[in-house]
């Protein structure tokens, strides 16, 4: 027979629709197995993280706000130095009248304050003074808004308007990567004003001596758990899983008490004359203390798959390279080890993509030098409320785990990890 | 292959080894491998050969008495220091690395050269008809293959003994009895001293010089394999090397090699006294189902017997009687021409030579 042929099944039809009849029942009730999670899931996360990201670039409140201006402003030549035309500050009056109506010039003041300071209260001053100007009565409208504020002949305003009257913008972006679109197009902001790249290198940083202790720590509580009798292993196995069981919270509050100056460790420490009365350990409140808490709360993470990958290591591996004359150490080093390494893999990318992302432990226990970038943005979702710099900066952090996700694919292989 | 047995290349010395401090597994331990043995230790499992190959191996401790390689005492020498190639009985080849890295692995640890090393490897490997295979991962091979590597990467150091813990348990019956010739012509080739552990009997027997059969942490009888198959010792080894008639009775008299007993059922026979204790003591006559002649000459040992059950295998058939009171006495008739043929419920007499009926324990 042919390749092009088709196969018939017994009633004529063609075999592969016949396949596909038989088999639909078998997919509709598998989506209907899955559906009430799936919808669950498309609701309450896929879609809040498109409508976060999305909001990342959406700027449409310029537009909204100011329409007629908008249009009338896309004509001036901001190099120009000069302010602009007699139509454009009619189009303003006009755009402020409707908006005053509706409260909105302060929403909109407030945004375009994140590009350029002193804007907000510019528009709230004018927006109370714009009630009294009478549209039909006014010969020159320059002249009545410099009457009500000098700014609005500053070409200074008018750009920032201009920069942001599109639908959509980078400035968040930008503004994330400290960036800033100065005279001379995109330029980078002045070094002391830089945050958010010395946030985004010390948040990897710190996930990755994070990932590290983890490795060090756990790695041979794993290999004892995999090789003690099972009596004993499910004991230590408890101790594991234990914090497991206690709140976060909990847990990251008890290392402040451990750790602060006049804490447990330190009083010890002071006790055994280790340190001195005046000397005391700084361990909370900056890089050490987020450091040491998290190690502790992420360390099941490293565990787990550590564990999982060793207990499928049969010790005869060790035995056959002891019986061919390779003592303890080599043996594990060239036999043991390498048949681990799927496990530090799946254990290092699971305790730094939950590290790189990590919020309450280094809210409590970081001050301000051991915070995370998402610190940073939970403060400009629940704090400062720009939720379009908090949605970019989330949207740079998301790509980062993803280019080092593929880095690593590219590099170790998944499917050298194994997670049980 | 003559192993001289005066040779103590392998020495246990009233050893003893128990886990927990109550029981022990392996109790007074006494034996002695020549050197270019073959020997197999045999028996159900937990019996304690494994336990004995891992003392020797060094894997575990003997918790009392001597073990000596050589003439030198070994308990305190560590595994990698003595020197024993060992086949396990899943291979244990390392899995992320290749055939030839697997064969290295025991040369660079002794740090050979490069030159000499790859010479070696290949000669292992050519050895075992697996010269073309150096580049794969064990992944990509048969058991059988696998076997072979793990054979070769024993073997590759040159080592004086050799260590196999039931090495072909996981391949199939044909490709297990093929092995079975591998291993026994490397083994003459090279001179080595082998000591394997397995429950197979019939590999025990078609392999070994000696064999020694453990039960209950003791060797039961440490013999040839002519001898373990046709002088068992105790009803243990009777029962369990080869197919094995029982009878139950008691001992009436005993003259020089001639043990008179009298079965439960009432009758007397004559056996071979082996093992029957004094008059009064109870014992276990074995017969092997091949050493029974249906009618035949009438003599001391001959009874009436009721053919119970056939079973028709080609060669022979196996018939299923009732002797002596014991409806599971079989006897095996060889299909050949000029051979009576039975019926069931058939009655007829079974004959033996005295000395094929063994006396031993109860």
């Amino acid at each position: 027979m042919s390749n092009t042929e088709t196969v018939l099944a017994s009633d004529g039809s063609s075999l592969k629709q016949s396949l596909a009849r038989s088999l639909r029942r078998q997919k509709i009730r598998a989506l209907l197995l899955i559906a009430p999670l799936l919808l669950f899931v498309l609701l309450t996360f896929i879609a809040p993280i498109v409508d976060m990201l999305f909001r990342s670039v959406e700027n449409s409140i310029v537009q909204e706000t100011l329409p007629t201006t908008v249009v009338e402003l896309a004509s001036w030549d901001a190099e120009s130095g000069n302010p602009p035309s007699e139509a454009v500050f009619e189009a303003l009056a006009r755009d402020l009248k409707v908006a005053v109506a509706s409260k909105s010039h302060t929403r909109l003041g407030s945004r375009l304050n994140y590009e350029q300071t002193g804007v907000s209260s510019l528009f709230r001053q004018t927006g109370r003074q714009i009630k009294k100007l009478d549209l039909e009565a006014t010969p020159s409208f320059k002249d009545a808004f410099e009457k009500m504020n000098k700014r609005w002949l500053e070409p200074e305003v008018w750009t920032v308007l201009q920069a942001f009257s599109g639908k959509y913008t980078d400035g968040y972006f930008l503004a994330a990567a400290d960036l800033t679109r100065g005279a001379d197009g995109i330029e980078v902001v002045p070094e002391d004003e830089k945050i958010y790249f010395k946030l985004f290198l010390r948040t990897l940083q710190m996930s990755m001596t994070i990932t590290i202790m983890c490795i060090l720590l756990g790695y041979p509580i794993a290999f004892l758990l995999a090789t003690l009798p099972l009596r004993s292993s499910n004991m230590l196995m408890i101790l594991v899983l234990l914090p497991f069981w206690t709140s976060l919270l909990v847990r990251t509050s008890a290392w402040k008490v451990l750790l602060q100056q006049q804490g447990v460790i330190n009083d010890f420490l002071v006790w055994a004359h280790i340190v001195a009365d005046d000397n005391r350990l700084e361990l909370i409140n900056n890089v050490t203390g987020t450091v040491i808490a998290m190690t502790h709360i992420l360390l099941p993470f490293m565990i787990l798959p550590l564990f999982s990958v060793m207990k499928t290591i049969p010790p005869t591996y060790m035995r056959a390279a002891k019986s061919m004359g390779a003592n303890d150490f080599t043996a594990f080093r060239r036999v043991y080890f390498p048949q681990s390494i799927p496990g530090i893999g799946a254990g290092s990318i699971l305790v730094f993509i939950l590290s790189i992302g990590y919020y309450i432990t280094p809210e409590i226990v970081g001050g301000t030098k051991g915070v995370f970038i998402s610190n940073r943005i939970a403060y400009h979702i629940s704090s400062s409320l720009n939720w379009g710099l908090g949605a970019a900066l989330g949207a740079i952090l998301l790509v980062v785990v993803l280019a080092l996700y593929w880095m690593y694919d590219k590099f170790v292989g998944i499917d050298n990890v194994k997670l049980g | 292959m003559t192993a001289s047995n005066n040779d103590d290349f392998v020495v246990f010395d009233h050893v003893q080894k128990s886990y927990d401090g109550e029981l022990l597994v392996v109790k007074d331990l006494n034996l002695s491998i020549g050197k270019g043995e073959f020997l197999t230790l045999l028996g159900p499992s937990g019996s304690g050969k494994t336990t004995c190959l891992m003392m020797l191996a060094g894997f575990e401790t003997a918790t009392n008495g001597d073990i000596r390689l050589d003439g030198n005492p070994i308990n305190n020498i560590p595994p990698h220091k003595r020197g024993i190639g060992m086949v396990f009985q899943n291979y244990a080849l390392f899995p992320h690395m290749t055939v030839g890295e697997n064969l290295a692995f025991p040369l660079e640890v002794r740090k050979m050269g490069k030159s000499e090393r790859e010479e070696k490897v290949k000669y292992a490997l050519d050895m075992v008809q697996m010269g073309d295979f150096a580049g794969r991962r064990p992944a990509q091979l048969s058991g059988g293959q696998q076997q072979r590597i793990a054979l070769a990467r024993a073997l590759v150091f040159n080592p004086q003994l050799v260590l196999m813990d039931e090495p072909l348990g996981a391949l199939d019956k044909q490709l297990r009895e093929h092995m079975q010739y591998e291993i026994k012509h490397l083994h003459e080739s090279l001179g080595i001293t082998v000591v394997y552990v397995t429950h197979d009997q019939s590999e025990a027997l078609t392999m070994s010089d000696r064999v020694a059969v453990f039960e209950d942490g003791r060797i039961q009888q440490l013999s040839s394999p002519d001898d373990l198959y046709e002088r068992p010792e105790n009803s243990f080894v009777a029962q369990f090397i080869g197919e094995n008639n029982k009878l139950v009775g008691t001992v009436a008299a005993v003259k020089g090699t001639t043990a008179t007993v009298k079965l439960d059922n009432g009758s007397v026979t004559e056996a071979l006294a082996v093992n029957c204790g004094e008059v009064g003591d109870r014992t276990t006559l074995s017969i092997r189902p091949e050493r029974v002649d249906l009618g035949g000459k009438k003599t001391k040992n001959t009874t009436d017997a009721l053919v119970k059950e056939l079973i028709y295998l080609g060669d022979h058939i196996r018939c299923r009687m009732e002797v002596h009171g014991n409806d599971e006495f079989i006897v095996k008739v060889p299909n050949a021409a000029g051979h009576k043929h039975l019926v069931e419920g058939e009655k007829t007499t079974v004959t033996w030579a005295k000395e094929d009926c063994r006396a031993l324990d109860a």
